[in-house]
């Protein structure tokens, strides 16, 4: 019989070893489900895991994969922030839209003056926005106490259908000839966010991301603020005689992860997006709460996490149109990796005995 | 946007902007970026049905290859670039959101051609654009519509306030109260291509007010599947495909989007050297946009009129927008016996005479 026995502390070679076992386990689950699908399990993971990284298109795929992983991690870790001190920030994407949209309107509005200090000001009001949007469940909490997973969630929605006003309405390019969407940011050179390295997939954005990576580690190991938000997620009551005062970590921690999804937001929509349309938001707001989770609420381990979601949609991508796998087996695939990370989780907290033998003590 | 259904820039039919024709190929390797997954029995699945006819007409002489799913914005660009590395000759994007990144990744593969659905921007010799004329086969709905109505209130799903959605809006109406003058038309903005369950609720709210006949410029059968609890009372059109399941009420009729001919059309083209860069607007004359069967569900006579419609619009005798017409602030828009330039109708964002409640803005 194997049983399970509760280490002490967690195992640290354990902790550094699940991740690479959740990966080589997906690879022969997902290799047995793609072979049920008739296809070659081999090329298929080589495909996803490989082609992107190293593969004959790698030029170019490695680029991308920045651009994926950047604003997943800008959001993760913000929200990671939130996560560890127990208060749960669920409505990133309506930040992330939010903040696309104040940015997006000051540049739109201003167009098409050309001053290097549109895009700084842009920068602060896509910040601003997805703050903004943040402090709505972080004063509903702190003055009557409501749900912020709720209240952040139901924002999304509203999010979207101010999304939907914009994209039609407000800040619909007047030379669009009446069709939805604004002005494309890559003809605006004052307010784009370019590739900074041709071929790189580098923009401001994942500069971004890799400052508030290094940030958010500092703040956590070596602030006080850091040593707060800790201490109030892994004992409330110890963190109130500490001096902690909630209330102020609620709005800090809301208004933080808010203001970063909402710079991921605005890096998207003035780079990569390059405009204000209907379907702008898909939903990295979302996979960043998985991501944040995947890199352990750990800054560090987020911006790994966030690279490696990146190579499942990238490599999943080039398998779909290459191997002519359905979409929605990638999406397994996907989900395989996640489900794996969990639960191998438990060998990092746990010891495995095998006990067959051995007579039970009385 | 939600893929696709947008045009602009007049085109008639197919007209061929220029170029110069190309060598003849041996083969061509012919692939698909789709918005939604082939299974959604609407929009998606019949672009795969015209990928299939390709694959049928040419054999070992095409490839074919496409993704599903794929989001319009900075995804479908990187899409692209794959699909272009890996030798792609010609890529069929076929949604509207995917016009930005269609032109942008053109200008970086001048050799491999790119047809864009619905959209409107050829930036570069190698985009061409293609649509259909759906309004011709609302045209054929608005007539059943306003023959079936027993409360003179008839409803429409609209997904989002564009030329191509009131275009459609418009064209019911008019051929609602040319043979019922006492009909009422009722919108509803879902702001969505697909959700079933906004859909759902869309219908149910038209129900609510009394309509009885409802189209829906959406792509799911839940429209259908709300009409389907009332008992016979209120009935519907199949919407992108023909959602046979329905028959033979609540769904009286269908539009069906018809790819296929001229994928095969296109492919054939780049195979003996005759391609050339278009910009294509097709409608039912052209085989793009199919009637689907009008069921018994509705009187013989009514079906008869239906056809003749039909029938009239593809042998060109007669356009859905022929005047007199007027807005409905009540200006003149259309004179007796004009018809409506294309350039009118692809930029159309007012309601004709008679229509209720303002567009969103």
């Amino acid at each position: 019989m194997l049983r399970l026995e509760k280490r002490p502390t967690p195992s640290r070679a354990w902790a550094w070893g699940t991740p690479f076992l959740a990966v080589l386990l997906t690879m022969i689950a997902g290799g047995a489900l793609f072979a049920m699908l008739g296809k070659d399990p081999v090329a298929v993971v080589r495909t996803i895991f490989w082609d992107p990284l190293l593969g004959e298109y790698a030029f170019y795929l490695r680029g991308q994969l920045l651009v994926k992983a950047g604003p997943l991690a800008l959001i993760a870790v913000g929200l990671a922030l939130g996560f560890r001190a127990g208060i749960w920030n669920i409505g990133a994407e309506g930040q992330y839209i939010m903040g696309a949209i104040f940015g997006a309107s000051v540049g739109l509005a201003v167009y098409p003056t050309e001053s290097r200090w549109i895009f700084p000001l842009m920068i602060l009001a896509g910040g601003f926005g997805g703050w903004l949007w943040a402090m709505i469940p972080a004063l509903l909490k702190t003055r009557f106490n409501t749900n912020e997973i709720l209240v952040s969630l139901m924002l999304v929605y509203v999010a979207e259908t101010i999304l939907s006003k914009a994209a039609t309405g407000f800040l619909r390019n007047p030379e669009g000839a009446g069709f939805p969407g604004s002005r494309n940011f890559s003809s605006y050179p004052a307010a784009r966010n370019p590739e900074l390295i041709a071929g790189t997939g580098m923009h401001w954005g994942v500069v971004a991301a890799f400052i508030v990576v290094i940030a958010a580690y500092v703040l956590l190991q070596r602030h006080l603020l850091g040593f707060q938000i800790r201490l109030a997620g892994q004992a409330p009551r110890a963190a109130r005689f500490a001096g902690v005062r909630p209330n102020r970590l609620v709005i800090f921690c809301l208004g933080a992860s808010g203001a970063l999804a909402g710079l991921a937001g605005l890096f998207e929509v003035t780079g990569p997006a390059g405009q204000i349309s209907i379907d702008f938001n898909q939903g990295y707001g979302f996979t960043a709460i998985i991501v944040a989770f995947l890199g352990r609420l750990n800054p560090v381990g987020i911006l790994l996490a966030a690279l490696l979601m990146a190579l499942t949609y990238v490599g999943g991508e080039m398998a779909a149109t290459n191997l002519g796998l359905p979409s929605a087996a990638i999406r397994v695939f996907q989900g395989m990796l996640l489900f794996f990370l969990l639960a191998v989780d438990v060998l990092s907290n746990y010891r495995v005995r095998i006990a067959a033998f051995v007579k039970e003590a009385r | 946007m939600k893929r696709r259904t947008l045009l602009a820039t007049a085109a008639l039919g197919l007209i061929a902007l220029g170029g110069t024709a190309e060598a003849q190929m041996e083969k061509v390797k012919a692939c698909f970026v789709y918005v939604g997954p082939i299974g959604d029995g609407g929009w998606t699945f019949q672009h795969h049905e015209g990928l299939k006819q390709v694959q049928a007409e040419f054999g070992d002489k095409v490839e074919t290859a496409y993704q599903e799913s794929v989001p319009e914005g900075a995804d479908a660009e990187r899409v692209l670039t794959q699909m272009a590395l890996s030798g792609c000759n010609i890529i069929f994007t076929t949604s509207f959101g995917y016009m930005d990144a269609t032109n942008a990744v053109a200008a970086k593969f001048p050799d491999v051609k790119f047809e864009h659905a619905t959209g409107f921007k050829r930036d570069h010799p190698n985009v061409s654009t293609y649509n259909a004329r759906f309004y011709e086969g609302r045209a054929v709905q608005g007539t059943i519509a306003g023959r079936m109505t027993k409360t003179n209130k008839i409803g429409y799903i609209a997904s989002f306030p564009i030329p191509e959605v009131v275009m459609g809006i418009n064209s019911y109406f008019i051929h609602a109260k040319k043979v019922n003058p006492n009909v009422e038309l009722s919108v509803v903005w879902a702001y969505t291509w697909f959700d079933p369950a906004k859909e759902a609720d869309a219908a149910k709210a038209l129900i609510d007010q009394g309509v009885d006949v409802i189209a829906s410029h959406t792509d799911s059968t839940a429209p259908l599947a709300e009409a389907a609890k009332t008992n016979g009372a209120v009935i519907g059109f199949g919407q992108a495909s023909d959602m046979a399941e329905y028959k033979p009420s609540p769904r009286v009729s269908s539009i069906i989007d018809n790819w296929g001919p001229y994928y095969v059309k296109r492919v054939g083209a780049l195979l003996d050297g005759t391609y050339e860069q278009a910009d294509a607007w097709e409608g039912i004359a052209g085989g793009e946009v199919l009637i689907g069967e009008i069921t018994d569900a509705i009187p013989a006579e009514v079906k008869a009129e239906a056809e003749a419609l039909r029938d009239a619009i593809a042998a060109g005798t007669y356009h859905p927008y022929t005047g007199p017409l007027k807005k409905q602030d009540g200006s003149d828009w259309l004179a007796e016996g004009q018809t409506a330039p294309d350039g009118d109708l692809l930029g159309m964002n007012f309601y004709v005479e008679g229509i209720t409640g303002d567009i969103p803005k």
